[in-house]
């Protein structure tokens, strides 16, 4: 049940994305940040924990849990050192991805060679 | 001279019939069907380091998009993403792994400008602005919420 | 007379004695395949990155043009050429190598045949003797120019063209030859407000009408005395537009409008609406309508090359897209 509502779930978010860029013209880059922008918005009522809960991976993989993940790290830190702790969490939960994907975006650029 | 506002509005009007129009409802089946593996994928690496790994819910998450990113990246050095991108649309861009397609796209593209100016200097080109708008969003929405929690 | 009308210049004696062409994977398999000189079997073309394989391609057209004509770079007087990078940097490179006195130019993609009438008038005009007008276009340099990194995975609408990986280059001057060029028309830049860059067909349609009409009203011509009406890269989007356009003013090109773009490609091969770039004119014309003046197969064509002016800053900017379309006239002549 859990791989068919990350399925059902992650799938739908993507058709949010198609329709955008289909229907409004917007660009992938113009999908991305208002995802990243929506998933902040979302955790900010505390919804987007509950589609997690409910859908797992389907919720934490797309691009809406970074904008989620960021505030929430943000939030418990500011728990913990107050106003000042705001600008300390930000990017304390998602440190994996951003670290990896600078990593394995720097190794491959060196390794590999651009097809076309 | 550039053409009248008039102009143009009539020659959008006619050249509509003549455009081809995006087939919405197979972008939209493709977009879900890829987007929905790639949560699928992600759903098994999860289960898989919380099984194997002493990882619980709340932090299979970080090795589980370390491990997508890094697919992604190999996808793409490969050449292989950009055809999944054409085929999936925002099914492949939406997850994380379209973040980390469009760092390694960026800096591999600049790879022949050299380590610092290009690769370095380019890695964030494209991805950079969901880094900003996030935090500036993360930033602002904090601060709001910290304010109502302390004031209210 | 030299000038006819505002924007149309007749030539009396000038000639296309050879041409040469280079182009990648994609273009070698398509129909035309067996008419270029030279093909290669990777998009890199043996080099290091994009751009020294789109220098490779112009500098292989130039040397295949001047070897067939059994001359050298020293034979020439003025090399006009031009491409879509950053300050024309492929035509430049090309012309540090070959040392031919240089005239840089840039009209995107109309300027294979913006080269083609601009060397063709020096020449009549007795400026020059002997003449080369070269343009090159690769499809990797021009997506990481005017669109993503080539690895991006972004998806393209089915307006999209796929720039054309190649080169073509004309030696032109008064020796005779079975191809004259008997005139050329300037085009005026239009712009119907078309923003979208994936939908260039759509945005340069209106110029390469302009240009049409306003070349058989002064030349006094008919749409039916050509043979072929050429168009460079309108692709499957812009040419039924380029038909309407012209069929409001009562000039049908219907049966004999043909363009580069679904020219140079197969419909089963994945270029979205059809080819572009300045090669996609360049590669069809030298590699394949030329050889069918010089053989009589086409008695009189009239190539349109069509170019969108833009870049991305301006895209980014929300500026519409100006056009601008370049037309030649060639004929097969009999050699005395």
């Amino acid at each position: 049940m859990e791989y068919f509502w990350a399925f059902v779930v992650g799938g739908a978010i993507c058709v949010i994305g198609q329709l955008l860029m289909d229907v409004f013209k917007l660009t992938p880059a113009h999908v991305t940040t208002s995802f990243v922008v929506a998933g902040a918005v979302l955790d900010a009522f505390g919804i987007y924990d509950k589609l997690i809960e409910f859908a797992g991976a389907g919720a934490s993989v797309p691009i809406t849990s970074f904008g989620h993940s960021l505030l929430h790290g943000a939030m418990q830190s500011a728990d913990e050192h107050g106003f000042i702790g705001i600008a300390m969490g930000i990017f304390e939960l998602t440190s994996a991805g951003i670290s990896s994907a600078i990593l394995f975006g720097f190794l491959t650029a060196i390794i590999f060679k651009p097809k076309g | 001279m550039a053409s009248s506002k008039d102009e143009q509005q009539q020659f959008a009007q006619k050249i509509k019939p003549l455009q081809p129009k995006p087939p919405l409802v197979k972008n939209c089946v493709k977009a879900f069907l890829t987007g929905g593996l790639i949560c699928i994928i992600g759903q098994a690496l999860m289960e898989f380091y919380m099984t194997f790994f002493n990882f619980t819910d709340k932090t299979a998450g970080n090795p589980t998009v370390a491990t997508l990113i890094l697919i992604a990246s190999l996808l793409t050095g490969l050449g292989v993403y950009d055809k999944i991108g054409q085929f999936a649309g925002a099914g492949s861009v939406v997850p994380v792994t379209g973040f980390a397609n469009a760092v390694t796209s960026a800096a591999l593209e600049h790879r022949s400008e050299g380590l610092v100016l290009g690769v370095a200097t380019n890695l964030f080109k494209l991805a950079g602005a969901v880094i900003v708008f996030g935090a500036v969003a993360a930033y602002i929405l904090g601060m709001l919420r910290y304010a109502f929690a302390t004031f209210m | 007379m030299k000038l006819l009308g505002r924007q149309t210049w007749q030539f009396a004696d000038v000639f296309l004695n050879t041409a040469g062409t280079a182009v990648g994977p994609l273009e070698s398999e398509g129909p035309l395949g067996d008419f270029y000189d030279k093909a290669y079997n990777n998009l890199h073309c043996n080099e290091k990155n994009w751009e020294l394989a789109e220098r490779r391609l112009m500098e292989d057209a130039v040397s295949s043009c001047l070897a067939k004509a059994k001359l050298t770079e020293k034979d020439i007087n003025f090399f006009l050429a031009g491409d879509l990078l950053n300050q024309i940097v492929s035509s430049n490179y090309t012309a540090r190598g070959n040392e031919i006195p240089f005239l840089g130019i840039f009209g995107a993609c109309s300027t294979s045949m913006e080269s083609l009438a601009l060397g063709a008038a020096l020449v009549d005009g007795g400026y020059a003797d002997r003449i080369i007008a070269a343009v090159s276009s690769h499809n990797a340099t021009a997506e990481r120019q005017f669109r993503y990194p080539t690895e991006y995975g972004g998806q393209k609408p089915d307006t999209a063209t796929f720039t054309v990986t190649g080169a073509g280059a004309a030696l032109v001057s008064r020796e005779r030859s079975n191809v004259k060029l008997t005139g050329a028309t300037i085009g005026k830049v239009k712009d119907l407000g078309i923003k979208d860059p994936f939908d260039m067909g759509s945005a340069m349609a209106p110029a390469a009408a302009d240009t049409i009409a306003a070349h058989l009203n002064e030349t006094g011509t008919n749409a039916d005395d050509y043979d072929l009406i050429v168009t460079g890269d309108l692709s499957g989007v812009g040419s039924p537009i380029l038909k309407m356009l012209l069929q409001e003013q009562e000039i049908d090109i219907s049966s004999n409008h043909r363009d580069c773009g679904l020219m140079v490609y197969r419909p089963d091969q994945p270029v979205f609406a059809g080819g572009s770039g300045c090669a996609c004119s360049a590669v069809v014309t030298y590699g394949y309508l030329v050889k069918e003046l010089e053989k009589g197969n086409l008695n009189k064509i009239l190539v349109v090359a069509t170019g969108a002016l833009l870049n991305p800053t301006m895209v980014q900017q929300k500026e519409s897209i100006p056009t601008v379309a370049h037309a030649v006239v060639m004929e097969h002549a009999k050699e005395v």
